[in-house]
């Protein structure tokens, strides 16, 4: 199996505070890798850096075989990231969206309601505004986004944030497939059990650095 | 390349329509800039004829730099900067869509408020071709500056005050330009008004060059 992600003593800064300290890791083909840790440990930034949101400073950092230092952008087009906020245009309807992001990756009309039906989003709410839905729905048209996109990586930074017990059990079983089809899935969990669950691999951050990994001997 | 400026044009434009932004604030708004400018000069008909021109870009300014906020809102609001630069699209296509999206608004904005200026300053237009073109000029121009502006100030907190503090004194070159054009077109100066809608393609040509150049490092680094 081909690594995905490999850093290498990754740092990187936001204003004038350290957020990775030296990251050493590597993420295969594949796996579903749950990141952990407490608040403020590195998570969200281990996994914008990966997304190339976040510069890196030092170190070696590539994603599917790209620099991260030298071209952020490129790999972008294979990589689907989820943030704490869901990235969603409100005044739009929530098939408007999945279709907006849909076609923006050259996928179809049939993705985007596909999408949406595996999330668990009623048909009957397609047509109303993002704006007029709960957290728990908007969560799922941001998911829904995502699998439009066809991801070779996906990069989920609290994924079950907002959702319901059913729901939770869905995403999981998305993240499977998707992972059962070649794609590797990264996310950070504050979830115990469902997030351990679903991961094959566990990594622990702390300070800005790996403090743990179930996947090194 | 295209089908991606349209895509993302035509998405900015359906949320204007959703959201009524453009037509029910942004254009009453700009009406009203254009009635208190005809009270404040005391319904001067000789004052008003003569400043028509001018006084119809500064309210196009108004609107316009209201309606470029708005459209780099859309793409702030709810974490979405993270979606925009992690969208697959060109970064040519997102600076073109964007700048397509915003000349369409104001646009809207210039054919409201046109019949308006004729009627309350009681003008009459001379030369409609140069009316329309140095409209569509200033429009080019204007669309291009606020993209290539607004992505600068989308990533900073204080961009609701910061944009307008860049924009204003970038588009002073197309406010003048456009208030000489529409003054000779209505009339009201025999002046060089082709050569100050030339000047307008040009300023639109340059920012667009450089935005073409620049858009996928300034959307990196705001």
């Amino acid at each position: 199996m081909s690594a995905v992600v490999e850093f290498e003593d990754v740092i990187a800064v936001t204003g004038s505070f350290p957020v990775l300290t030296g990251v050493d890791v590597s993420v295969n083909e594949g796996e579903i890798v749950l990141v952990r840790g407490e608040n403020g440990a590195g998570k969200t930034s281990f996994l914008r850096a990966c997304a190339g949101l976040l510069r890196v400073s030092a170190g070696s950092a590539r994603v599917l075989g790209f620099d991260m230092r030298v071209d952020r952008r490129t790999p972008r087009r294979y990589i689907g990231f989820l943030g704490h906020e869901n990235n969603l245009y409100r005044d739009l309807w929530a098939k408007e969206h999945v279709e907006f992001r849909a076609a923006a990756g050259r996928g179809s009309k049939s993705d985007a309601e596909a999408a949406l039906a595996k999330v668990g989003f009623p048909s009957s709410l397609w047509s109303v505004p993002i704006s007029a839905l709960s957290a728990g729905q908007r969560r799922k048209i941001a998911i829904a986004s995502v699998i439009v996109a066809r991801p070779r990586l996906w990069l989920l930074d609290e994924p079950h944030a907002a959702l319901d017990a059913e729901s939770r059990t869905t995403l999981n079983s998305v993240l499977r497939e998707a992972a059962s089809s070649g794609a590797t899935v990264v996310f950070a969990s504050h979830e115990g059990a469902l997030s351990e669950e679903l991961s094959s691999r566990v990594i622990t951050l702390q300070g800005g650095r790996v403090a743990g990994d179930s996947g090194v001997s | 390349m295209l089908a991606e400026v349209l895509l993302l044009a035509r998405k900015d434009l359906q949320i204007e329509w959703r959201a009524k932004v453009a037509l029910g604030q942004v254009a009453p708004l700009t009406l009203l800039i254009v009635v208190i400018f005809a009270f404040a000069l005391d319904a001067n008909a000789p004052l008003l004829e003569l400043g028509a021109g001018g006084l119809y870009w500064v309210a196009i300014l108004y609107g316009g730099t209201l309606l470029t906020q708005r459209s780099f809102e859309l793409e702030t609001e709810d974490g979405n900067i993270d979606g925009f630069r992690m969208s697959p699209m060109k970064v040519h296509s997102l600076f073109l869509g964007k700048a397509l999206a915003l000349f369409v608004q104001i646009g809207l904005l210039e054919i409201v408020l046109g019949p308006v200026i004729l009627l309350f300053y009681d003008v009459q237009v001379a030369n409609w071709a140069l009316l329309v073109t140095a409209g569509v000029a200033g429009t080019m121009a204007f669309s291009v500056c606020g993209v290539l502006w607004g992505v600068m100030a989308a990533g900073l907190r204080v961009r609701a005050t910061l944009l307008p503090l860049l924009l204003v004194p970038v588009l002073a070159p197309v406010l003048l330009a456009g208030s000489r054009a529409f003054e000779t077109a209505l009339g009201v100066r025999a002046d060089a008004g082709w050569s100050w809608t030339s000047l307008m393609f040009v300023i639109a040509a340059v920012h667009t060059v450089v935005g073409l150049g620049t858009f996928g490092f300034l959307l990196e680094e705001s």
